[in-house]
């Protein structure tokens, strides 16, 4: 309970402290200050502040999600990124730009639906593929996400090689992943995915933790394994979807917080959870709040530096796996 | 008078702890288990045995419905398996699988608590009726003392310990077992025979995979031989203990010893036997 606690504060902490920092240090004092800039107002509160509260959404998501992936195949390599998942929804946003269309509906906008769709498509194809053989092995279930990326991928590539020149910068400047938010609308969309998506998951968390001891043994201790994969599959390629038709696929977040959370506080989902969720979300922001400074005045998207970051990390777990 | 008999249902009397009937299940077609039936009374033990792949975890896999038999009934204290929940069919039935060098990430503790899945709620925290299951399942395997370290800091015979355990806190009426002694080395081997043969004592009925003759025949009421997935023999110890049933079993002979403290009858392979490595 007690890194759960401090990463309750360290969150508040960060929440607070993060819209202050990039390009210009800007006190919360301004807000107050009426002779202060209407500009530094502005960017504070229509800026900054959404901006950092949709990192921590983005980030606390994607953790969980990677969370829920790494325990139902027992692997920490096996994140909605590397088995496709964010290529789905990727395939799904380009596909959705490329066509020209605009639309909206039940207030869901047509590119989140896209990616839903995709993340869905590609979560369909995983599964299908685990359930043809017994005992699929999660070498080869990694190998499936890989090709499965690679295909979604190339087809993306090919898109944007039809698409007018706007287009394919849109498409390729939205795969760079990026928190750059205008106001409150996106983050009210978000919010509802994450919490219902991190309540569904909170639900299962005793299921996940018999998953995570074998499927058989889940099974003998009386869980409905089929039924909560399901679940979890849907629940988490939404939940993906929602995130990257905001901010991109922005990769790595879900496979690195859960597999570090699982070292400060165990395995038990129960506590994993929130721990994975908040320690994502004060990763994200900090990202951010590098992605905007460290080439101030200009920025980099954060898909970059957590790729940047996620990269080796990949490449140590690979090699202590395979020791 | 119990609840049931006043009601004027003596199941507990008339039904027996799990009946199975003409289990078959396939694989691409394959047959692994054909046509095979097994009853088991309340408190009794079964010891399940037979060659490589003769279909005996597949068995055991079907009566706790991790696989989906093909055909058959099975019936587990009166109630059809098949119209059971996942969860109220682990209230009746616990199951320890076989080591396959897996280890969970959880300790002891925690590990030993999920054996209490059937009877929680899912945002519910474990009961005072939870933890004293939790905490009886480990005084009665002596883990107590290991309870706070990590399943994968354990030798190979803690660890089988614990997964009886988890077992124990489940509270259902009838184990399976898969090869629960092999992998350990004689003392432990003889720790977790102890730990079962006290589980009977207290009414629980057991069935069990071995490869070990001499332990199967070692405390059960009865032996279920299968060769290729088929019942070769089902019946008592003295039974099963015929040098033509053994060979009609394994395929090889068997000679017959007595031990030479208690006097007990073993059964030891034929090494004079072609395919032996006996010394002439």
């Amino acid at each position: 309970m007690l890194v759960q606690l401090g990463l309750l504060v360290l969150s508040l902490a960060c929440l607070l402290i993060a819209p202050m920092l990039g390009a210009d240090f800007l006190p919360w004092s301004a807000l107050a200050d009426e002779t202060g800039r209407a500009d530094d107002q502005y960017i504070l509160k229509e800026l900054r502040l959404p901006r950092v509260l949709m990192a921590y959404l983005c980030g606390g998501g994607l953790a969980i999600c990677g969370m829920v992936f790494q325990a139902m195949f027992r692997n920490p390599l096996a994140t909605p990124f590397t088995l496709g998942v964010a290529s789905g929804a990727s395939l799904g946003v380009a596909i959705y730009v490329w066509s020209g269309v605009s639309l909206v509906v039940l207030g869901f906008s047509g590119l989140s639906i896209a990616a839903m769709l995709g993340a869905l498509l590609a979560i369909a194809l995983v599964y299908l593929l685990t359930q043809t053989q017994r005992g699929f092995r999660t070498s080869s279930m990694l190998l499936a996400g890989v090709a499965i990326s690679f295909f979604f991928s190339s087809v993306i590539l090919f898109i944007q090689y039809m698409s007018s020149m706007v287009d394919s910068v849109r498409i390729m400047r939205w795969l760079m992943g990026g928190l750059d938010v205008a106001g409150y609308d996106a983050v009210l969309s978000l919010l509802p995915f994450v919490l219902s998506g991190a309540a569904i998951m909170f639900y299962f968390s005793h299921d996940l933790n018999l998953v995570c001891s074998g499927e058989e043994l889940a099974v003998a201790r009386g869980v409905d394994v089929k039924k909560v994969k399901l679940v979890l599959f849907f629940t988490t390629s939404l939940l993906v979807g929602a995130i990257v038709s905001v901010c991109g696929p922005v990769g790595f977040v879900g496979m690195m917080v859960p597999h570090i959370c699982r070292h400060l506080v165990g395995a038990d989902h129960r506590g994993l959870l929130p721990a994975s969720m908040m320690f994502g979300g004060i990763f994200l922001v900090a990202c951010d709040v590098l992605a905007r400074s460290l080439i101030a005045p200009a920025e980099m998207p954060v898909g970059i530096l957590t790729a940047m970051l996620g990269g080796p990390f990949f490449v140590i777990l690979l090699v202590r796996a395979g020791r | 008078m119990s609840e049931r008999s006043a009601r004027g249902i003596l199941f507990a009397d008339i039904c027996e702890m799990i009946k199975a009937q003409n289990l078959s299940y396939r694989i691409e077609g394959k047959p692994i288990l054909e046509s095979v039936s097994l009853v088991l009374g309340r408190g009794e033990r079964m010891s399940v045995v037979g060659p490589n792949g003769a279909g005996k975890s597949t068995l055991l896999k079907c009566l706790a419905r991790i696989y989906q038999a093909a055909e058959g009934e099975i019936e587990i204290d009166g109630r059809k398996q098949r119209a059971l929940s996942q969860r109220e069919l682990a209230k009746l039935m616990s199951y320890i699988p076989q080591a396959d060098g897996f280890v969970p990430p959880y300790t002891v503790a925690q590990f030993v608590l999920m054996g209490r899945y059937p009877h929680l709620s899912p945002f519910s925290t474990p009961s005072a009726e939870d933890r004293e299951a939790v905490d009886r399942a480990m005084s009665w395997t002596g883990i107590e003392e290991f309870s706070a370290r990590r399943l994968d800091s354990l030798s190979g015979g803690e660890r089988q310990k614990v997964f009886i355990a988890a077992a124990f806190a489940q509270d259902a009426p009838l184990l399976l077992l898969d090869e629960p002694t092999t992998f350990l080395d004689p003392k432990h081997q003889d720790e977790v025979r102890e730990l079962l043969v006290a589980a009977q004592a207290r009414g629980t009925s057991m069935i069990a995979v071995t490869h070990d003759l001499n332990e199967a025949v070692l405390g059960s009421d009865k032996i279920l031989a299968l060769n290729h997935g088929r019942e070769v023999y089902q019946g008592d110890v003295a039974g099963f203990m015929q040098a033509e049933v053994l060979q009609a079993v394994y395929g090889k002979s068997f000679v017959f010893v007595d031990h030479p403290q208690n006097g007990r009858r073993m059964m030891l392979p034929n090494v004079m036997e072609g395919g032996g490595c006996g010394e002439k």
